[in-house]
């Protein structure tokens, strides 16, 4: 990445980083299993929502969870926290 | 209305807190420092602070919840002392770096092994590389009034930098004194409303202190620096408009007394500088031309003024209550290493003195003075650091 800015007179005084969508590119590819949602189980808790580390787990219209796999590294956290057990984790093909 | 009442520095600190209508503190108890806070608690508990305190489980997360607080945009204050300090050491860092206006008083107190609750100054000495400000007061009514001119400091726009404000244990913390708090209002004309060089805004949500690569993070190193060489510019100015409103001004940088015509200046830090203007004048009855050189600040060091001050000095002597052990006291080197580029310098002599609370008291400086002044007779100086008192 290079950074817009060129001089010391242009940099803040501390840096600051606005959130921007995969600024480090698509990291879903690190993943070796991949977590799956049985919407018949999905309450719309949002737990899964909440404790996702990589934001990688949006909200939809009627509140149920979806997850963005181009970002989600497939840590295992939202099939743990989830109350239902509606989320599973599934090794990822080759 | 100006109030005069009589109390101790730890409770003027308080005070001042309030004065300064702080928003949060985040406080872990600590002697010699715990009634600064007791004091707090009890302004925030009997309404008379309108504040949020909050109750922490160690000197490390007080630190962070000033940096969060002040990030959030409100003024901070916090207070500790010695190991308390020490647990701090690594969040200094984070509140210097991005660049945080907090204000804490560090009641100072040595470090053990072994135990001490007595004052020297080797805990707040040892934090003088963390970016953060440093004052040194002498009474009382200068710890309350460098607690109110530190946020005005730290809240210009050409500093944002944290403060701390050292007054020793016991010898100011618990001892009362009358003092003198200035009008509310006069306060604050003199103290607008928290100013910082940014605010967490959760309608434009960012992350502060990130990684920074190599080709960026030496600026960021730089622009401290220039922080702290405009706030050497802005003390003396601010400690004179402060001292239009409350009749009380400490020189900024140094308190000088009696240095113009001076053959020997005694420099020291703290509380030794008021027992050093005593030993002065008595040794100015005697034929001595003496005078008194107590820095004030020691972070921005005051190198251009030392380097003025000292001009037409023979001899100076340095008494720090504080070791750097395998070398001398900071102090000493400070200044040695102000003057060591003039052409023509005065003689430095380093004197150890009053560690773990050890009493200097003016008799103890004059005769520390008239070792001096026979390294000045004979133009040299044979021993760079000499322990005053110590059990031979």
């Amino acid at each position: 990445m290079t950074s817009p800015l060129k001089t010391r007179k242009e940099m803040p005084i501390t840096p600051l980083s606005c959130p921007t969508v995969g600024s480090m590119g698509k990291t879903g590819f690190w993943r070796i299993f991949r977590p799956e949602i049985n919407y018949s189980k999905c309450t719309r808790c949002a737990l899964c929502w909440v404790y996702c580390p990589d934001a990688a787990i949006t909200r939809q219209e009627d509140d149920s969870p979806k997850i963005d796999y181009d970002y989600c590294k497939g840590c295992g956290i939202c099939a743990n926290e989830c109350p239902t057990k509606a989320i599973t984790m599934q090794r990822e093909e080759e | 209305m100006t109030q005069t009442i009589i109390d101790t520095a730890n409770h003027l600190a308080g005070y001042a807190a309030k004065a300064a209508r702080v928003k949060v503190i985040a406080a872990y108890p600590i002697t010699p420092q715990t009634t600064v806070v007791e004091k707090i608690a009890d302004f925030v508990e009997t309404g008379k602070m309108d504040a949020e305190y909050i109750r922490v489980e160690s000197e490390h997360s007080a630190m962070v919840a000033c940096i969060s607080a002040a990030a959030a945009g409100v003024r901070t204050f916090t207070a500790t002392s010695a190991h308390g300090l020490a647990l701090m050491h690594e969040a200094l860092h984070w509140a210097s770096g991005s660049r945080l206006p907090i204000v804490m008083a560090v009641v100072n107190r040595a470090m053990g092994a072994p135990w001490s609750i007595w004052p020297d100054l080797s805990d707040s000495l040892s934090q003088r590389d963390t970016g953060w400000i440093q004052f040194y007061c002498a009474d009382n009514q200068e710890v309350f009034d460098t607690i109110i001119q530190a946020y005005k400091l730290c809240e210009d726009e050409r500093v944002f930098l944290p403060a701390m404000v050292c007054l020793e244990g016991f010898i100011l913390s618990h001892t009362y004194a009358p003092a003198k708090i200035p009008d509310q209002g006069a306060i604050d004309s003199f103290l607008p409303e928290y100013r910082s060089g940014w605010v967490l805004d959760v309608n434009h949500p960012y992350s502060h202190a990130n990684l920074v690569a190599p080709e960026w993070y030496m600026e960021f190193r730089y622009m401290i620096q220039e922080a702290m060489e405009n706030a050497k510019r802005l003390i003396p100015e601010i400690d004179r408009e402060y001292g239009k409103l409350s009749g009380f001004e400490y020189g900024g940088l140094i308190e000088k007394y009696k240095c113009e015509d001076a053959d020997l200046i005694v420099f020291t830090m703290g509380t030794m500088g008021s027992d050093a203007k005593l030993a002065v004048d008595k040794l100015r009855k005697e034929g001595l031309k003496v005078g008194s050189a107590r820095v004030r600040v020691y972070r921005p060091f005051p190198v251009e003024e030392v380097k003025k001050l000292v001009e037409h000095a023979k001899m100076l002597t340095t008494i720090d209550r504080h070791i750097s052990f395998g070398m001398e006291g900071f102090l000493a080197s400070e200044i040695k290493a102000s003057l060591f580029n003039q052409k023509d310098r005065p003689l430095i002599a380093g004197f150890i003195a009053g560690l773990g609370g050890r009493d200097v008291t003016s008799e103890t400086i004059e005769k520390i003075v008239k070792k001096s002044q026979k390294c000045m007779h004979i133009g040299r100086v044979e021993k760079e650091t000499e322990w005053i008192d110590l059990r031979e």
